[in-house]
């Protein structure tokens, strides 16, 4: 896409938990400058994993980066600590949100001007108060007390407090209403566009990662085994049966929820 | 009922409920920032007053200099218990970590016990002995003046959590550690920082004491009342820990002055049960939010 090199480039890695738990077997997988990369998979395929192995949270959580490497801004990730990382330029958003519920909304995004000078992100609350009126409104009440829609709203507030080169996005509609979705995916790609922020989106959400990513990744049980342009994965068969809920063969078979269940097709990825 | 009397008892209460204050802002600072329960925090006082001991006798160096260098060594030791005991404790259950501190205060007697004896000691005289009057009322030097240093402490630090920075990342810390590094706080230097600023005030404290009562090795007692102040304050409370501080060293000594000073601890703990029946998170700690 992009001529310059990649901003974000993971390199055949492999994760190991607790030495024993092999997570990531042989993934790569690369993030242009200024684009949006969709990774998609089901549930312990190792989404958040790969996540946590970009942005080194994965120490705390006993896992190991046993072998492969990855390369943030041409660099190895393997050298920084994982605040340095974050000072970079490589914002994780967790899964589940994350806020210090104890803090103020203010409160929290002070916590995330540590990741860069202060008087300069000083100057970004009032982006975020911009991006989120919302957060505005409710600035100097807990954080705990904000709705899930709120939170991440906060959540990535906090992601622009720290003006990163990329964001990892991990399941931003976790818990949320369909509305409250799609007005933080709005959010996300009106992001990428003003501020040419690049992100890694990991999503249960197929439709609305297609929506806002220029290429995405599909993984299997810590590989990826399928990735293209979005605009070609929405039109293989696979995906849209099995990430997209459109059924293989046509809607008439679906008569009842008892039969919904039963895939027509096997995965061709897998066997 | 003797007024005069009566508001004695109650100033040297408020004195004693000073030392309580600070003693507890060391508490409550560590446990803040690292939700660590330092049961330690009486023996690190100890250890703060024996070096000060042995800078003022053991070196023969003049207060005004034994203080500073006493306080500067109980930061460094701080710091070198969080690195080498607490940091790899990093991530363990907190019951762990809780007895490690346990141990950690059966060391510190030991290390002081083998360096300067097992005898009670009295610290170098260095607070003025004018008596002091607050209107008719007599009040302690020694009391009166550790009071005003605590009071200054804790002010100092209710004011540095309001208004810097590092107030907020101590609390991201606390609140979830692998958040606050996602957010580009230093969570390793927060800690040693948090454990270094906290030994530095427990040696004040413990001088503070030492100088009124004297120290042994077994002053890490007092550790337990600090418990007690803290748990009241709630244990993630600054404010807290100045209120309550104050309320239980009332409570102590008026119990000692109109019951007899066995009733103190039974006023004291009393009071715990009390206070934990009514908000267990103490008086002004922290809620847990529950989302419904």
């Amino acid at each position: 896409m992009t001529s310059a090199s990649p901003i974000l480039d993971i390199r055949n890695i492999e994760v190991v938990y607790n030495n024993t738990i092999q997570v990531l077997r042989g993934l790569s997988l690369s993030v242009p400058r200024g684009a949006v990369v969709a990774l998609l998979g089901s549930n312990g395929a190792g989404k958040s994993t790969t996540l946590k192995a970009i942005s080194r949270l994965l120490e705390l959580e006993k896992g190991e980066l046993k072998s492969g490497d990855i390369l943030f801004d041409g660099k190895s990730v393997r050298q920084d600590s994982p605040h340095g990382l974050v000072r970079r330029g490589l914002f994780h958003v967790m899964e589940g949100r994350r806020v210090f519920e104890d803090l103020t909304v203010e409160e929290n995004l002070t916590a995330a001007t540590y990741a860069d000078n202060l008087s300069k992100a000083k100057q970004r609350f009032e982006l975020v108060y911009e991006y989120f009126p919302r957060l505005h409104e409710r600035r100097d009440g807990l954080a705990g007390y904000l709705s899930g829609g709120e939170q991440q709203m906060l959540a990535i507030g906090r992601a622009l407090i720290a003006n990163p080169e990329i964001i990892l996005l991990d399941e931003p509609s976790l818990g949320l209403s369909p509305l409250f979705t799609e007005e933080i995916f709005g959010i996300i790609a009106r992001i990428n566009n003003e501020q040419g922020t690049s992100m890694l989106l990991v999503e249960q959400n197929a439709a609305m990662a297609f929506a806002v990513a220029d290429y995405g990744y599909i993984m299997e049980t810590g590989k990826i085994v399928l990735d293209g342009p979005t605009e070609l994965l929405t039109k293989d068969a696979d995906v849209q049966e099995f990430y997209l809920g459109m059924g293989g063969h046509g809607d008439e078979e679906h008569k009842s929820f008892r039969d919904i269940k039963h895939y027509k097709r096997r995965k061709r990825w897998l066997s | 009922m003797d007024w005069l009397f009566f508001s004695e008892i109650g100033l040297a209460g408020i004195g004693t409920g000073g030392l309580y204050a600070v003693s507890g802002l060391a508490f409550v600072l560590i446990y803040k920032a690292t939700r660590v329960v330092n049961m330690a925090i009486g023996e690190m006082m100890m250890m703060g007053a024996y070096i000060f001991i042995g800078f003022s006798v053991g070196l023969a160096l003049p207060v005004w200099a034994s203080i500073p260098l006493a306080v500067i060594v109980s930061g460094i030791m701080g710091g070198v218990i969080e690195r080498a005991i607490i940091r790899p404790m990093l991530g363990e259950n907190a019951i762990s970590v809780f007895m490690v501190t346990i141990g950690l205060g059966s060391v510190l007697v030991g290390l002081v016990e083998i360096i300067w004896g097992a005898d009670p000691r009295r610290l170098i005289e260095f607070v003025p002995s004018d008596p002091i009057f607050i209107g008719e009322a007599y009040l302690s030097p020694k009391v009166g003046y550790s009071f005003a240093v605590a009071a200054v402490i804790v002010g100092l630090f209710l004011v540095i959590f309001r208004t810097w920075r590092g107030g907020v990342a101590l609390r991201a810390t606390a609140g979830d550690q692998a958040a606050a590094y996602s957010m580009g706080i230093n969570v390793p230097k927060v800690f040693s920082l948090v454990w270094i600023i906290a030994a530095m005030i427990a040696a004040v404290a413990g001088i503070l004491v030492g100088s009124i009562g004297g120290v042994s090795p077994n002053m890490g007692v007092y550790g337990l009342s600090v418990l007690v102040v803290v748990i009241i304050g709630g244990l993630d409370s600054l404010l807290g820990a100045l209120i309550a501080g104050i309320f239980v060293g009332l409570i102590e000594t008026y119990a000692g002055a109109f019951l007899g000073g066995e009733y103190k601890m039974l006023a004291t703990f009393s009071l715990l049960v009390f206070v934990l029946i009514v908000r267990p998170y103490g008086l002004f700690g922290t809620h847990e939010i529950e989302r419904l």
